[in-house]
């Protein structure tokens, strides 16, 4: 088991002959994840990496078996790329790009509401179960195959929580960044939900920032979960200057609990152990597990 | 990205949405001369900073004067008031101590007050929806209605697919205690901003004091406007409109070379990729025991080039009395990212310590070039050891 990606998840690229499209698909085979070719319009009918490269989405999937979707199309095509893949009925799309415009992610927020497809991110460095499949940016050598499974907003602060995780012998079920944007395909909940439920995941680690309310909202859901498992969290952005992420307007809609001080205790409340430093993601998990 | 009040409610002027009539003066001459053009016999001078608060305010240079918002009741007035501005520090709730210097004036005409509301448009990341917000409490500051009296504030979020409809205007009219014609007034006043905030890419659209006027006419007395920009690409005129006499020149040096710069006010200099561990970085150098001087995300590509620029920028800030890079490469070669950074060291000829913590591809191939540069980089192995000697090599250096 793991969450959202396994050995058998079949994996289509959007924006698969540009750059970052390659590269990272190249890094995906390399890894073992089951790519079974691409997307770009205009180049459908030739081959790239060994594989086929279709114009649209929804030839893709009438011409192979596809699981999912890894985006890597610029932020000013992104949101039409997300919509392709919905409506083709691509059941996970994982979008890496960053700076794709809020009132785009509105619309592909309703688009997804009733479809049949999840999107993680945009803004993420993507999804990986280790040794069986990786959509995404995140280095797969830090990976090891165990028991944590990781969600976070941050990219890179993934990979320190990867990195600690490993080096405590404890390994990952799961990765999953959710992404840094405000509006987002799937939030932390969705993501606890499905850790609590797998089997191979025993304990979780949550990564959150300031801004925006919903590491209260996954407090108030880990503390009311029937499901327990051990939880450790952290809060980048302790030392931040209120007010500058975020206009005043947009600080009174989320209630003044986005501060950092107010994330981490509505996880003490909850029963989360908390990492005061982000170097104690690993350490503070060998202890929570202890009990 | 922001611009200033006229800007904005000469864009909402396109949209159909109700403001008074007003024109932009650089100097007091012009002021006057703008003044000449409006019917009067009442004018108000407006300063025009990115901030708010500007009537409450003061001149830096007249601490017991007026505010940043005056009335004029003759053109001489009017002259005078924008002599008292133009060129002078104001300095507001907003500006922080040391205020913002005013280069224009807007001179509007005067208008008959019988209600102030509060009206602003924003994207809700909770519901992901343009939330249109509104108060009778207008002309207070919305954080303060917000924390002592959150039942006044009523909240009608927009259906994106749906789009804004008459009865959403009609349920935020009602809930303001309007009546009779000012019903379908705000309700076309509230679609008309509606418009703007979609088709500019907004973040916020505020308008405090919305007022009523005698005569029962829905007007925006103030207008700030603040847009995505992440969108601006297919904005251009919006672009147009940027005032960068407004903005810190280091975050626009930055902007410049695609890096992400805040300033803070403490001793360590941060460069990190990725904006999550930048903030926790800055948070463990806070754990132990001193501050960090800005926030640096460097991004996913750190070239020599856009190295080089942040070294630049981080060591412009005069507190700075040592650097922490912290570069969490994954795919990234760590053995480039070591060129870079001792090339840049070499170029800015660096006086203060620096502590360098690479993780990623090649990482002992990295180390190997930091160390064989000659230069006294002090090479660490995690987060909290960078943070620990980084910390202690601006100790030892005091």
């Amino acid at each position: 088991m793991a969450v959202l990606v396994d050995a058998n998840t079949t994996v289509i690229c959007q924006g698969f002959t540009g750059a970052q499209g390659t590269f990272h698909s190249e890094q995906a085979i390399a890894y073992g994840t089951k790519m079974v070719g691409g997307v770009t319009p205009g180049k459908g009918g030739s081959t790239h990496l060994g594989l086929p490269v279709w114009d649209t989405v929804a030839q893709a999937v009438s011409a192979a078996r596809v699981s999912a979707s890894a985006i890597y199309v610029p932020p000013a095509f992104a949101a039409d790329a997300i919509l392709e893949a919905i409506e083709s009925e691509i059941a996970l799309i994982v979008c890496i790009t960053e700076g794709i415009p809020v009132l785009d992610m509105v619309r592909v927020k309703r688009a997804l509401s009733g479809s049949r497809s999840r999107l993680i991110g945009p803004n993420c460095p993507g999804v990986i179960t280790p040794d069986a499949c990786k959509i995404g940016i995140m280095p797969g050598h830090i990976h090891r195959r165990g028991k944590i499974g990781i969600v976070s907003r941050s990219g890179t602060l993934t990979y320190e929580a990867v990195a600690q995780t490993t080096a405590a012998g404890l390994g990952q079920s799961s990765c999953v960044g959710i992404g840094g944007d405000p509006v987002k395909g799937t939030d932390f909940i969705e993501v606890l939900e499905m850790f609590l439920a797998d089997p191979e995941t025993e304990a979780i680690i949550m990564i959150g920032e300031i801004g925006g309310q919903s590491e209260i909202d996954a407090a108030a859901f880990i503390a009311g979960n029937k499901v327990k498992k051990p939880v450790v969290g952290f809060i980048a952005g302790a030392t931040a200057p209120p007010g500058r992420r975020m206009g005043h307007a947009g600080a009174v809609i989320s209630g003044g609990n986005d501060t950092a001080a107010a994330k981490f205790e509505a996880m003490r409340q909850a029963g989360v152990h908390v990492a005061e430093s982000p170097a104690a993601l690993g350490s503070t998990m060998v202890e929570a597990l202890r009990g | 990205m922001n611009i200033h009040e006229y800007q904005a409610k000469e864009l909402l002027r396109g949209y159909g949405v109700t403001v008074l009539e007003g024109h932009v003066a650089w100097t007091p001459e012009e002021a006057a001369a703008a003044a000449a053009r409006l019917p009067g016999p009442v004018y108000v001078v407006k300063s025009q900073i990115h901030a708010g608060g500007r009537g409450a305010g003061h001149f830096a240079d007249d601490r017991n004067g007026k505010g940043g918002v005056r009335i004029a009741k003759s053109v001489d007035e009017v002259r005078a008031a924008a002599e008292a501005m133009i060129g002078h520090t104001l300095v507001t709730k907003q500006t922080g101590p040391a205020g913002k210097r005013v280069n224009r004036v807007y001179i509007e005409a005067g208008c008959d007050i019988a209600r102030e509301l509060y009206l602003s448009l924003l994207v809700d990341r909770a519901t992901a929806r343009v939330t249109i917000m509104a108060s009778t409490e207008g002309g207070m500051e919305i954080e303060e209605v917000a924390h002592h009296h959150p039942e006044k504030i009523i909240r009608v979020a927009i259906d994106p697919a749906a789009g804004i409809w008459p009865f959403d205007g009609r349920k935020l009219a009602y809930a303001l205690g309007l009546s009779g014609k000012q019903v379908a007034a705000f309700s076309k006043f509230v679609t008309a901003m509606y418009e703007a905030f979609l088709q500019l890419d907004c973040a916020i659209v505020e308008i405090n004091p919305l007022v009523v006027t005698g005569a029962g006419e829905i007007v925006a007395l103030d207008a700030k406007m603040s847009f995505d920009d992440n969108a601006l690409y297919r904005h251009p005129d919006i672009e147009k409109l940027r005032d960068e006499s407004e903005e810190d020149p280091k975050e626009l040096e930055a902007a410049k070379h695609s890096l992400n710069y805040v300033a803070l006010d403490g001793q360590i200099g941060c460069m990190v990729n990725g904006a999550g561990l930048a903030m926790a970085t800055m948070d463990i150098i806070k754990l132990y025991g001193s501050s960090p001087a800005n926030f640096l995300d460097v991004g996913g590509g750190a070239t020599k080039e856009r190295v080089t620029a942040a070294f630049k920028i981080i060591l412009s800030d005069p507190n700075v009395e040592g650097i922490l890079v912290n570069i969490f490469g994954g795919i990234m070669r760590c053995d480039v990212i070591a060129e870079g950074v001792v090339a840049a060291a070499r170029e800015v000829s660096l006086s203060v310590p620096l502590v360098v913590r690479l993780e990623g591809t090649n990482v002992a191939l990295g180390k190997e070039i930091m160390a064989r540069s000659g230069l006294p980089i002090i090479s660490a192995d995690n987060l909290a050891d960078a943070a620990e000697k980084v910390v202690k090599a601006v100790k030892d250096a005091a």
